[in-house]
């Protein structure tokens, strides 16, 4: 078995507190695999992370890694670049944690395309705290503060993203291993904010309440509930909204923040 | 640099962290502290900082953990509602211990209150205003000057000590204009980034203190990888659920200031020698109050004035020794009556503690002082 990737893992701080089927494990290897088909350096990347399941995911990383507070840890991680723009910075977020409560702070680190790529576990549901509605909830799904179906209609992050400014943005699923790991290397590779949306499982909380609660079954369902872009821009308008596009979903050249700003430092006539 | 100039608080604030090496701000504008984000917009990039205007006030304290996790000196500044929203992180700051200045400049609230008019009803949420059992540094200036060195001296602060810096200011100091000398640089005394003393090899743990109780956590970047977090932590920096780790970690926060107290803690004494009655103010306020002081010295009372300089941690032993020696002391300030109760704590009975509380966002006038002082002394014959 490859166990190259054991080098970017903290050994003395595993085994992980994920429940068994929870698709994070894949989206954290994922992420791993795409820094090593980088050659990013593990003392010149830093992991920065929210609150939620998800954002445990730093301290297993063996790298510098930031665990913030929820919902900001695109402000921490736009500090950290804009302090030192030599540093690799690596966003990984939820649902809640980048779509809710850090929802103002993802469209402005769009808008301002720092050079960040973030990564957003989506299991469409609040999981640490035991199973409650998401902004990424799709509507009808239950949660234990939707028990008759949610009503909220779900965010579209990675539309959300594109509109908001973002200049890489990408869609895979923990199904779709290699290619999840190919997009996030494609935010990696990119100069700017880069938003890869990794669909994943929660068994646990929000299966379990939907009749999904086989991790085998809800991964499945992932497959089945996505298609390449290229096939899926082919469907029908109304097959279209059955299924989500996986890939790259938009890809466009614009200055980075820190590169706009180093042209602020020089008609100041300072040094950066 | 020693050329007398027309200068104003907030941009005072902004030339001081500048030579205390500050470089990078995040921030919001918010009135009356606003002079202090656009000073460090124009000044920052010419020393090759970063200044970044945030979407919000809780994304400029995030924003400024991070560049000082990467090894920028940091600073934000704010007001009233931008303090109240800017307390979440300040927490983390405390938690992770994260050197940053945090400058609000008071004005009226609650709420929106009366923007925005002078005010000093932030001195307890700059205690206290984060949830959870933290110690707190926060220091206020009353003069321009004041708001030059404190520039400084909050950041030496927050770099020394590793934890969020409050530089308590008022409309009344921020906003105000008066004639300025500025220190030669070469007299400026700057505390350094601290660094590692150990390598990673040689068993570097991030949270792992000397003497002094203070981490030298590693800069992002410098090779050491690091673990960060908001969760109580031992010395790894990883969370640990132990009672006896958290009992231990929220003691050494408490303890690392606390064993340096008469490093932070600073009061100046005026016309106190002879004193039998004593103010005790800070801030713009403690200006009206010394002309106060002098007026009533002029009609014979014996009267001084002790300024607190550091308003958290609580000078009470300065206090207490102003206390022993006279028959009163008068606090006045702009708020509902805060300071008052940590005076009285402070005072053990020692003299009465009368409070001139003033919250109709108006500032106090020498005579309105003067007039409490008189009745104070009246009340004592």
């Amino acid at each position: 078995m490859e166990r190259s990737f054991e080098k970017y893992f903290r050994q003395n701080r595993l085994p992980h507190m994920w429940c068994p089927g929870c698709g994070n494990g894949i989206v954290t290897k994922a992420v791993i695999m795409a820094i090593e088909k980088a050659g990013f350096s593990q003392d010149n990347t830093v992991i920065v992370s929210g609150i939620g399941c998800s954002s445990r995911a730093s301290g297993y990383m063996d790298f510098d890694t930031l665990h913030t507070a929820h919902g900001r840890a695109i402000p921490f991680a736009t500090g950290v670049k804009m302090a030192n723009p030599d540093l690799n910075v690596i966003v990984l977020t939820g649902d809640g944690d980048c779509t809710a409560i850090g929802g103002n702070h993802f469209i402005h680190g769009c808008r301002r395309n720092v050079d960040l790529t973030v990564v957003l576990f989506n299991n469409n549901i609040y999981g640490m705290t035991g199973g409650q509605a998401s902004p990424m909830t799709p509507t009808g799904k239950k949660a234990t503060t939707a028990p008759y179906g949610a009503i909220d209609r779900p965010f579209d992050a990675c539309k959300l993203a594109e509109a908001a400014g973002a200049t890489y943005v990408a869609r895979s699923t923990a199904f779709h291993v290699q290619h999840l790991a190919d997009m996030i290397k494609g935010g990696l590779d990119s100069h700017g904010f880069s938003f890869i949306e990794a669909m994943c499982q929660c068994p646990t909380a929000f299966g379990r309440n939907n009749k999904m609660a086989d991790p085998a079954k809800m991964m499945m369902a992932l497959r089945d509930g996505v298609m390449m872009k290229a096939a899926w821009d082919k469907l029908p308008a109304e097959k279209q909204a059955e299924r989500f596009p996986i890939g790259v979903l938009c890809q466009k050249e614009y200055i980075d923040y820190a590169k706009a700003y180093d042209t602020v430092i020089e008609k100041a006539g300072g040094r950066a | 640099m020693s050329k007398a100039t027309l200068m104003q608080g907030n941009e005072a604030v902004a030339l001081g962290a500048i030579e205390a090496g500050v470089r990078f701000f995040g921030g919001y504008p918010i009135t009356p502290s606003t002079e202090i984000a656009e000073k460090m917009a124009e000044l920052l990039p010419e020393v090759g900082g970063r200044f970044v205007q945030m979407e919000d006030e809780i994304a400029s304290v995030g924003a400024v953990l991070g560049a000082s996790l990467a090894g920028a000196k940091a600073l934000t500044a704010t007001s009233g509602p931008g303090f109240s929203l800017k307390q979440e992180l300040i927490g983390y700051a405390s938690e992770a211990e994260i050197p940053a200045v945090i400058v609000d400049v008071q004005r009226v609230g609650p709420a929106t209150g009366q923007p925005t008019s002078p005010a000093q009803g932030d001195v307890m949420q700059a205690r206290w205003g984060t949830h959870g059992d933290h110690p707190m540094i926060a220091i206020s200036p009353w003069t321009v000057r004041e708001c030059f060195d404190m520039g400084i001296e909050a950041v030496n602060l927050a770099e020394r000590f590793r934890q969020p810096v409050i530089l308590l200011m008022d409309e009344i100091v921020g906003h105000l204009r008066e004639r300025v000398e500025l220190p030669e640089k070469e007299d400026i005394v700057v505390y350094p980034r601290r660094k590692p003393k150990k390598t990673r090899e040689e068993g570097y743990q991030p949270y792992a203190v000397g003497d002094d109780l203070v981490p030298d956590i590693a800069d992002f970047g410098t090779g050491y990888r690091i673990h960060v977090t908001g969760l109580i932590h031992d010395e790894t920096g990883f969370p640990s659920g132990s009672p006896a780790v958290t009992r231990k970690a929220i003691d050494r926060l408490h303890q690392k200031i606390m064993i340096a107290k008469d490093e932070v803690v600073k009061t100046e004494s005026l016309l106190l020698d002879d004193a039998e009655y004593a103010v005790v103010a800070f801030g713009g306020t403690a200006r009206t109050a010394y002309q106060a002081v002098l007026d009533a010295r002029r009609k014979g009372v014996k009267i001084g004035m002790l300024r607190l300089r550091t308003i958290w941690p609580f000078a009470a032993e300065a206090v207490y020794e102003v206390a022993r020696k006279v028959k009163g002391i008068l606090v006045p300030e702009l708020n509902y009556g805060q300071l008052v109760g940590e005076i009285e704590r402070a005072a053990k009975g020692a003299c009465p503690v009368e409070l001139l509380a003033k919250y109709n966002a108006e500032i106090f006038t020498p005579a309105e002082i003067e007039e409490a002082i008189m009745a104070m002394v009246g009340g004592n014959k």
